[in-house]
């Protein structure tokens, strides 16, 4: 896709410009995530969304931001974590992600939003390679701050491909990614 | 400099076909034998920009034929020949060539070169036609192009108007491009220079007399002066060999131009300009902009009347207000001022509809658009049948959505026809009928409740029942035995395939049935019903939505969710009775609705939904709706309330998903969902046969 290409490359040249970068943290049990501050359009509280029928499990529905529909991802499903209870402290950030075809919103659900870090572009490091163990097609890079270790995602990615909710070949009445949780 | 001109061409085909809509509307307004100065002006200006427009985007045979066309126009406008009949219908019938030639070289369909040229003579011998010349008619060799005298070259009198330089015109560039059509002399006149302190540079003083020794054709001058046409005095004079003397005399400019008859190009005195010619110019350009303001291209672009737009930026300065004196309020806010609070409030809400409503208007344009071709219509076809008809409009200003008008043009082409050809009588039959001998076609548009309707009402024989039943045992699609009320008959004619026209002429019976008019219009979201009486005429009803976007909706739970029907796609709500079901095969549920058998679609089973509490049919609600034709019965928990919903779209952000057409926000500020009919339908195909076995077990 060119224009997460554009994006990444974007990125590599403030890594050589040594130039810092704000990034908004969140949690996901004890591991640590984060996503471009200028990314996100909204920080609200987890509130029942609107099912959407036959769709894959890690879409949790579509919410209203202010007339437009947004779907909304649950974090953990998507790049393959337990599914765990919503909670009081349960989040849902809505970010603007960029695709071929334009700009689209989406929710993320996630288990806490923690800090917003300004972090030196230059410290990012390529994730390791697990192989087919584990996908990290959703993260971007690794970066430590203090003592704990953050996650950048690679937000375009998180939504399914275009034009598809990716739920046009599944089949009524069940979930295709019942095997992953 | 090479500017890519294609780029304007979608805007000069959409002008030129807006300048055609103007210009036979005109001449079906005018009456022979009568001038109506706006009338005619009006037509001679749309003529005029698709010449101009056509020339400059080098279509020449358009602008050719349509030259031809101005200089009958034009005589007739100055009252130089008289208007009639034969001339109207000859000039309707180019205005059609002219569609057509425009549709060629907008590269849709071909062209019948032969059509053209056939055209052109008639309208040239309507254009030589002296008979019904008024006997003061001046000699008006010069304005006609067909003229049989040859021409040898052209005395121009080329006076710009101080301005033109400012709008990028160069009349050096002019000059230069006539050079190159051949020999010419250039005579300057310097007799308007100011004094040098006067000089402004960014005025045009100079002016020229120019002898073309080239018998090139006018369009080619024409041409070169396309881009200035309004900014300057121009006269244009063909020389023809037995003429030579009058350059050789060296006549006064200013006498060659006063005596010219008014040719093509407007050759006006500078010194008296003819002010009532000019306000009518004026008044007529002005109705073509309201026209134009009205009028809908096939694009996607909309052109929006100011006033619209005024309003809208009214009612957002009123927001604006209120929204600070809102904040003002809660900025030292005590229990004290809550009424305060409340009207503010109101005056939100209140401020937030009507902004909505205006919003809405900006889609909405009036019906007149799609209602002006029917005069012509009905003109053409009644000469062609021998029927006498006249056709009644109302309700022309009607607004609806722009996506409506430009989708209902056809279908209601094809019921007026209807009418035409199956409604009304010859008028032997009619006088025998006891009828008037002119029959009446009405068209009519109006709002009612949420939605409009356009009903086409003839007062002809109506729809013959016997015909039809006949009809429809023919083709298999009734029992013999079966018994139908008149309704239930005339319903029929919606059918695919059912057409009752014994013979198949130029009107009817060319595969565009009834079918395809329903289907057209339940895709905007609306119906079609008809009425008719025996002898005494029917009436064909149509409900369309007020915009497509919204939509009346039937809201339905099952389980914890909420979902909207289309209000339009539902037929009835009804309870079964257990002993009213039936299984196909042991597995497909169906169940009798009167003659009926409809299959049972379990929303909960294709949409996955947990919880609901109708497990059995009894239980539940069955919803029949209707989608492509084909019927169910979606059985849900309740009907829970009507409302008229706005729709949003969940491509926007996720993506389609099957059948869901769109989403919705409830009053609560929750998402719900709404059902795409046809998509359920296919959805239940694909249902996996286990969970069907399940329920039978």
């Amino acid at each position: 896709m060119p224009v997460q290409n554009e994006h990444r490359q974007a990125t590599a040249e403030s890594l050589t410009a040594g130039s810092r970068n704000e990034y908004l943290t969140f949690s996901l049990g004890d591991e640590d995530y984060g996503v471009d501050i200028l990314r996100v359009r909204e920080i609200r509280g987890w509130e029942a969304v609107t099912r959407i029928p036959n769709s894959p499990l890690y879409v949790k529905g579509v919410l209203n931001l202010r007339g437009t529909i947004v779907p909304v991802f649950d974090l953990r499903l998507r790049i393959g974590m337990p599914m765990r209870a919503y909670t009081k402290g349960t989040v849902v950030v809505v970010l603007r992600i960029v695709g071929s075809d334009g700009d689209r919103n989406i929710g993320i659900v996630v288990d806490d939003v923690s800090d917003v870090l300004s972090m030196d572009m230059a410290g990012i490091q390529r994730v390791p390679d697990f192989g087919s163990r584990l996908n990290t097609e959703f993260i971007f890079g690794m970066v430590s701050a203090g003592k704990k270790m953050i996650m950048i995602l690679d937000v375009d990615r998180l939504a399914p491909d275009h034009g598809n909710g990716g739920s046009s070949c599944v089949r009524p009445g069940r979930n295709v990614n019942e095997e992953i949780s | 400099m090479t500017i890519d001109i294609s780029q304007f061409h979608q805007v000069f085909f959409e002008e030129s076909f807006e300048g055609l809509e103007i210009m036979e509307s005109g001449l079906l307004n005018m009456d022979p034998g009568e001038v109506d100065a706006e009338e005619i002006n009006a037509i001679f200006r749309a003529a005029h920009s698709i010449k101009g427009g056509s020339a400059t985007f080098g279509f020449n045979d358009i602008a050719a034929f349509t030259h031809i066309m101005e200089t009958l126009l034009d005589e007739m406008r100055d009252g130089r020949r008289q208007v009639t009949d034969k001339a109207l219908e000859v000039l309707l019938r180019s205005v059609d060539v002219l569609r057509e030639m425009l549709t060629a070289s907008n590269g849709s369909g071909g062209l019948d070169e032969g059509l053209v040229k056939g055209q052109l003579q008639e309208l040239e011998a309507v254009l030589n036609d002296r008979s019904d010349e008024p006997a003061s008619g001046s000699d008006s060799d010069a304005g006609a192009v067909s003229t049989a005298r040859e021409v040898i070259g052209w005395h121009l009198v080329f006076r710009p108007l101080p301005r033109m330089m400012q709008t990028g015109n160069d009349p050096l560039r002019i000059l230069r491009e006539l050079a190159s059509l051949g020999d010419m002399e250039v005579e300057g006149d310097i007799s308007l220079l100011p004094v040098f302190a006067q000089f402004d540079p960014e005025e045009c003083y100079l002016s020229w007399n120019i002898h073309l020794k080239a018998g090139v054709d006018r369009l080619q001058i024409d041409e070169v002066f396309d881009w200035v046409e309004d900014e300057c005095d121009l006269a244009v004079i063909p020389l023809y060999a037995d003429a030579r003397e009058l350059i050789a005399a060296g006549e006064p400019a200013k006498d060659i131009i006063a005596d010219l008859p008014s040719t093509m190009t407007v050759a006006e005195e500078p010194n008296r300009p003819d002010r009532r010619k000019n306000s009518d110019r004026r008044k007529a350009d002005r109705r073509v902009e309201q026209r134009r303001a009205s009028a809908a291209p096939a694009s996607s672009s909309i052109r929006v009347d100011i006033t619209k737009i005024d309003a809208l930026i009214n009612m957002v300065g009123e927001l604006v207000i209120t929204q600070s004196m809102l904040s003002m309020l809660s900025g030292n806010f005590h229990m004290g001022q809550v009424d305060r609070l409340r009207d503010g409030l109101a005056q939100l809400e209140r401020h937030t509809r009507e902004m909505q409503e205006s919003v809405m208007q900006i889609r909405m344009l009036p019906i007149s658009f799609t209602f002006s071709r029917f005069p012509r219509l009905v003109h053409d076809l009644s000469t062609q049948m021998g029927k006498k008809i006249e056709l009644r409009m109302s309700g022309e200003n009607t607004e609806v959505d722009k996506t409506v008008i430009e989708k209902i043009g056809d279908p209601l082409v094809h019921l007026v026809r209807n009418s035409l050809d199956h409604g009304i009588e010859m008028p032997d039959q009619r006088v025998a009928a006891g009828k008037p001998e002119t029959g009446v076609v009405e068209l009519n548009a109006f709002h009612n409740g949420g939605s409009i309707v356009i009903e086409i009402r003839d007062d002809g024989k109506g729809l013959d029942s016997d015909r039809i039943r006949r009809k429809a045992i023919e083709k298999g699609l009734i029992e013999e035995s079966a018994k139908m009320s008149d309704q239930q008959l005339h319903e029929l004619i919606f059918q695919p395939g059912f057409s009752t026209a014994d013979k198949v002429n130029d009107l009817s019976g060319r595969g565009v049935g009834m079918d395809v008019v329903r289907r057209n219009i339940n895709e905007l979201g609306g119906n079609i019903e008809i009425e008719s009486e025996s002898g005494r005429g029917s009436a064909i009803i149509i409900r369309l939505p007020l915009t497509l976007a919204i939509l009346d909706g039937q809201i339905i739970s099952v389980g914890d969710e909420i979902y909207i029907v289309p209000l339009i796609s539902i037929i009835e709500s009804l309870q079964v009775r257990p002993d009213g079901i039936n299984l196909v095969a042991g597995r497909g549920e169906v169940f009798k609705l009167r003659d009926e058998y409809l299959p049972v679609v379990r929303l909960h089973e294709v949409f996955g939904i947990e919880g609901n509490r109708a497990q059995d049919l009894k239980d539940g609600l069955l919803v029949v709706v209707e989608g492509d034709g084909r019927r169910c019965g979606i059985l849900v928990d309740d009907l829970i309330g009507q409302q008229q919903v706005v729709i949003k779209s969940l491509e926007a952000n996720y993506g389609r998903v099957e059948g869901v057409s769109g989403a919705t926000i409830l009053g609560d500020g929750s998402v719900a969902l709404i059902l795409d009919i046809p998509g359920i339908m296919r959805l239940t195909n694909q249902l996996p046969e286990l969970q069907l076995v399940k329920r039978t077990a």
